[in-house]
């Protein structure tokens, strides 16, 4: 039988990233979620500035499985995982796949603070069950596991690291620039690293900090300088949900990006949203820590390149 | 015109009216963020490398560039003279621009000369040259064993590895892209 590399020469890493899923399932079986499934297919993707959706007949697949989620979330059920296939047009790069991985779950009660907890022990949790002690290495950083991780607040990350302030990065339309060139590369190379505090602005369904309304309760996990996971404390005032996406929608309009339906049935159902906070993980770029790899076309059998 | 999702590696653009070849390109979006394009040119004029992070709104146009069959004349201060041998237009090449060329360019040979607009960039060799060996060792018979090389040089004063049989005044066959000994030319 002649040996296809394309599709074996990354057979290890596959391994590990089978494992890591059994674990990351293990851990929130034991802590009492409850793994869902929410459609693929939706009549509204979630209002993004940037994130733009593929579209299934009348349908579109979903870029991530929050507004579904949340609905559960809202109708009662209490602690949430799900593990599923995302879709979003346009993101090809050594970081992104069009159809990538998320983890993606949810707390009743809890705030974007506690999450970090939870996020830590996830991952210890998993780096342990794949026989890994407190440190992994990656591409030449070697980073310790031992809690608790390094936070930084977006603000704090600024002045460390970037020519300019956050609020004249925000003010002069160069945020995404300063924290792609100057902040990310210094992000989680000793220790994984939560940075948290962001601009509202660029945060649609989190909650704003009260004695801060021009900042979100919102963070990322970096390790190894790549963005693993994205949190928030959940946006609950129903009137605020309204305002941010009008916001989003007129922003894509001005932008000529393609405009999406808004869900009503989730604006109907948030209206029972609890206090509670959300996180997305990238299970790919997980895998990519776990395994050393420097790209993510090695997580995965098949690229998009390889049909 | 291209959209800065249409940059790729090797890809020449135009950018203040000067032509770029892009190096190394990255896509990259931080959390919730704009796509952005970490991009690596170098000025096709200048040889300037600099990084530059497009966004997708951003557009480019291409850069003017082709190529001329022009016949190679001679060298003078340092520059390379080329003609058009319908026009009879005459361009000059700087040396840094002529690069590895001048290792197999003789006089008369027909190259292709690269231009940007109306100015020469650069100069594509036929891929096989046909050069004199002006100095050899002579060949001691018996040393045929085969794998062995001698050096030689050749008329353009490159040294290049042949086998021992190659004589002092004989005539060989050169890859330009490799910079290797192919065959003799007998005759």
């Amino acid at each position: 039988m002649k040996e296809n590399w394309r599709l074996t020469k990354n057979q290890d890493i596959l391994h590990t990233r089978a494992r890591m899923i059994y674990a990351i399932r293990d851990f929130f079986v034991k802590k009492n979620y409850l793994e869902v499934e929410t459609p693929s297919m939706i009549t509204a993707p979630i209002p993004e500035p940037h994130i733009d959706a593929i579209s299934c007949g009348d349908l579109f697949l979903h870029t991530s499985p929050e507004l579904c989620m949340k609905r559960l979330l809202a109708a009662g059920y209490p602690k949430i995982f799900q593990i599923c296939k995302c879709f979003r047009a346009g993101e090809r790069g050594a970081f992104h796949l069009p159809e990538f991985t998320m983890l993606e779950w949810y707390y009743r009660g809890m705030d974007y603070r506690m999450l970090m907890k939870e996020c830590e022990n996830l991952i210890i949790s998993v780096a342990h069950n794949l026989g890994y002690g407190d440190a992994i290495h990656y591409q030449g950083n070697t980073l310790s596991l031992q809690k608790p991780w390094e936070t930084i607040s977006v603000r704090d990350a600024f002045a460390c690291y970037a020519p300019m302030q956050m609020d004249e990065a925000v003010n002069e339309d160069l945020f995404d620039e300063m924290m792609v060139c100057h902040i990310e590369p210094h992000l989680g190379l000793e220790q994984p690293t939560f940075i948290y505090d962001y601009p509202v602005s660029g945060a649609t369904l989190a909650k704003a900090k009260e004695e801060e309304p021009g900042i979100a309760e919102r963070f990322e996990l970096y390790m190894g300088g790549i963005e693993i996971a994205n949190a928030c404390s959940e946006l609950t005032d129903m009137q605020e949900h309204h305002v941010r996406i009008e916001k989003v929608q007129k922003y894509r309009y001005s932008m000529n990006k393609p405009m999406y339906p808004i869900s009503e049935c989730f604006l109907r159902d948030i209206a029972d949203m609890p206090e509670a906070a959300g996180i997305a993980l990238g299970v790919d770029r997980l895998a990519m820590i776990f395994s050393n790899a420097s790209v993510i076309d090695d997580v995965v059998a098949f690229t998009p390149e390889l049909g | 015109m291209y959209s800065a999702s249409d940059l790729k590696k090797g890809l020449s653009i135009k950018i203040d009216n000067e032509p770029y070849v892009v190096t190394e390109f990255n896509f990259v979006k931080p959390g919730k963020g704009q796509a952005l394009y970490r991009s690596k040119l170098r000025n096709m004029i200048t040889g300037a490398q600099f990084e530059r992070t497009f966004r997708s709104v951003d557009t480019f146009e291409p850069a003017d560039l082709r190529e001329k069959k022009m016949q190679y004349l001679y060298k003078e201060e340092k520059k390379y003279c080329f003609m058009d041998n319908e026009t009879y237009e005459q361009v000059f090449l700087t040396e840094e621009q002529v690069g590895e060329a001048k290792n197999f360019i003789i006089d008369n040979l027909e190259v292709e000369i690269l231009f940007f607009e109306d100015r020469p960039l650069g100069v594509t060799l036929p891929n096989f040259v046909d050069l004199v060996v002006v100095e050899a060792e002579p060949w001691a018979k018996g040393d045929s064993v085969s794998g062995k090389t001698k050096p030689v040089i050749l008329q353009t004063g490159y040294q290049i590895q042949v086998p021992p049989f190659v004589e002092e005044g004989e005539k060989i066959r050169v890859d330009t892209r490799s910079g290797e000994y192919l065959t003799r030319i007998k005759g």
